[in-house]
């Protein structure tokens, strides 16, 4: 059966016949590069028609229906109008910075795309490291937000970028520790090795308990992480205009908002891979029919649909819930979240050794 | 019972934000909830909510008759003028002065559709019609009078 990882196998089968080894891996990265960039632009367009289709939906209105097929080509159309505009540098702006920080966002985004495994053994770095890797780099999207708010010399780009700054360096910590519940029922870091684990059942439904309240607090905190509403206490567009990127237009401001959905994409796949098992198809015990239908759905399809289905309920919160204030904010995260997610860890170190997970 | 309560909080605020997610994903599974209309397209078969209010106007029978007794009412209870009764006095079989409205003026552009004049009126005379597309080249053409010419108060009405 077609897979991407045999498809990647025969390209690089192919390549290997006919230039040196160091040719080969050079056009490889070109390849891989490319098809980052095409994701990146089927992604933007497709997440953008999405939340302004489930946004209408549940505010009981139609959403976009004129461009194209059922409003099909709207985003396509936006895009355009987008590239068409012109970019306006404001006076008094750090230039060098303010140019630089559109496109630092979009380059942590294409960072944290590399260790996601869209398919079974089908990833760009099986890096070792690959969740403290995510961590790590999605912190960094607040550095081009505060960048952003910085340089744009405007009193409510630097409010959005502070508040930004608070709200992740406190619920990357939540983050962090909901990942780590996984990993201790893993002991690995590495992504590949996390999928393995879940051959026989997705840790939602072997870890149990310590699971579940895990990726509920992974939820919330990768919705804070990405800036979105009810935590989208950065653009806040009914206080700030448009928070850190105020002074944007035109192609600047596209790239932060595409760099905006590629995160949510990237975190719910790590969501995904890490809660719901990834690639792994959905069994049941000792149906072996159920499990044989299940098999035969590509794993890069299940990896999709469970990302789309996070991505969903991320939009879900974003259309249902109104804004926090940053006292409440900061308070959900040090009072609730934190506390929760660190006897959270320990209940799940216990599970471990224990070995009372199935 | 400090832990107690603090689990209590979490719980209570889960299950409140659950109930609101369930609303939204009822909106959600369900298009058929869906309020917006097309408008330039279903021109034709707009569907309009009952108490939709576009633009007053008087209804007249058959025999070209109305039910305004020329009270001044509405014009009182209109909070901007956007009505004037201008009325007259008509004697009636018996030899008596009986106030009658000559002309209802309507200023269309000046009303808010706040619908006070229809609950001041006594007898019923003016409603809210469903007509909506009232865009004129001329601010004059809004300057509407409600009485059809020649239209007379209808029998019965005091």
């Amino acid at each position: 059966m077609w897979s991407f990882q045999q498809a990647a196998q025969q390209i690089h089968e192919w390549l290997s016949e006919r230039m040196s080894a160091g040719w080969a891996l050079a056009l490889e990265m070109v390849l891989a590069g490319l098809m980052a960039i095409g994701l990146f632009a089927m992604l933007g367009l497709i997440l953008v028609l999405m939340e302004r289709k489930v946004s209408a939906r549940m505010q009981v209105r139609l959403g976009p229906n004129r461009v194209g097929p059922k409003g099909m080509l709207q985003t396509a159309a936006d895009t355009l109008k987008l590239l068409l505009k012109e970019g306006l540098t404001p006076d008094g702006a750090d230039k060098w910075l303010f140019h630089a920080a559109p496109i630092m966002a979009i380059v942590v985004s294409m960072l944290l795309l590399a260790p996601i495994a869209f398919a079974m053994d089908f990833q760009l770095w099986d890096v070792n490291i690959g969740v403290l890797y995510v961590s790590a780099m999605s912190s960094l999207m607040v550095i081009s937000i505060l960048m952003a708010g910085w340089a744009s010399n405007s009193k409510y780009s630097l409010l959005g970028a502070m508040r930004s700054g608070a709200q992740i360096v406190s619920y990357e910590l939540s983050a962090g520790l909901s990942v780590l519940t996984v990993v201790t029922l893993t002991g690995s870091l590495q992504i590949s090795e996390i999928i393995r684990s879940q051959a026989d059942g997705w840790w939602i439904f072997k870890g149990h308990v310590p699971v579940w309240i895990a990726f509920v607090i992974f939820i919330i905190a990768i919705t804070a992480e990405t800036n979105r509403a009810p935590f989208d206490l950065a653009e806040a567009e009914s206080e700030l205009t448009a928070g850190f990127h105020t002074e944007y237009s035109g192609i600047k401001f596209a790239l932060f908002f595409l760099a905006e959905y590629i995160n949510v994409f990237v975190l719910c796949g790590i969501g995904a891979t890490l809660f719901l098992g990834g690639p792994m198809p959905f069994h049941i015990g000792s149906w072996e029919g159920l499990n044989r239908i299940m098999d035969w759905i590509p794993s890069s399809v299940w990896f999709f649909g469970k990302t789309f289905l996070l991505i969903f309920v991320i939009m879900w919160f974003r259309w249902t819930f109104p804004r926090l204030r940053i006292d409440q904010l900061l308070n959900l995260e040090w009072k609730y979240l934190l506390p929760l997610g660190m006897v959270n860890v320990l209940l799940a170190a216990l599970i471990a050794i224990k070995g009372w997970h199935f | 019972m400090g832990v107690i309560r603090y689990l209590r909080d979490i719980w209570r605020g889960a299950v409140s934000l659950a109930r609101g997610m369930r609303r939204t994903l009822y909106y959600f599974l369900r298009p058929k909830e869906i309020i917006t209309q097309q408008y330039p397209d279903n021109r034709l078969t707009l569907n309009l909510p009952e108490r939709f209010k576009g633009e007053v106007v008087m209804p007249h029978n058959e025999n070209n008759e109305h039910r305004c007794t020329g009270c001044q009412a509405c014009e009182l209870a209109c909070p901007n003028g956007s009505l004037k009764v201008i009325y007259k006095y008509e004697i009636t079989a018996e030899g008596k002065k009986k106030k009658a409205i000559d002309k209802l003026v309507y200023h269309l552009e000046l009303c808010t559709m706040c619908n006070l004049c229809i609950e001041a009126c006594p007898s019923d005379a003016i409603k809210m019609a469903q007509t909506f597309e009232h865009s004129v080249f001329d601010r004059s053409q809004l300057i509407k009078i409600l009485n059809k010419p020649g239209s007379k108060i209808m029998e019965g009405v005091e």
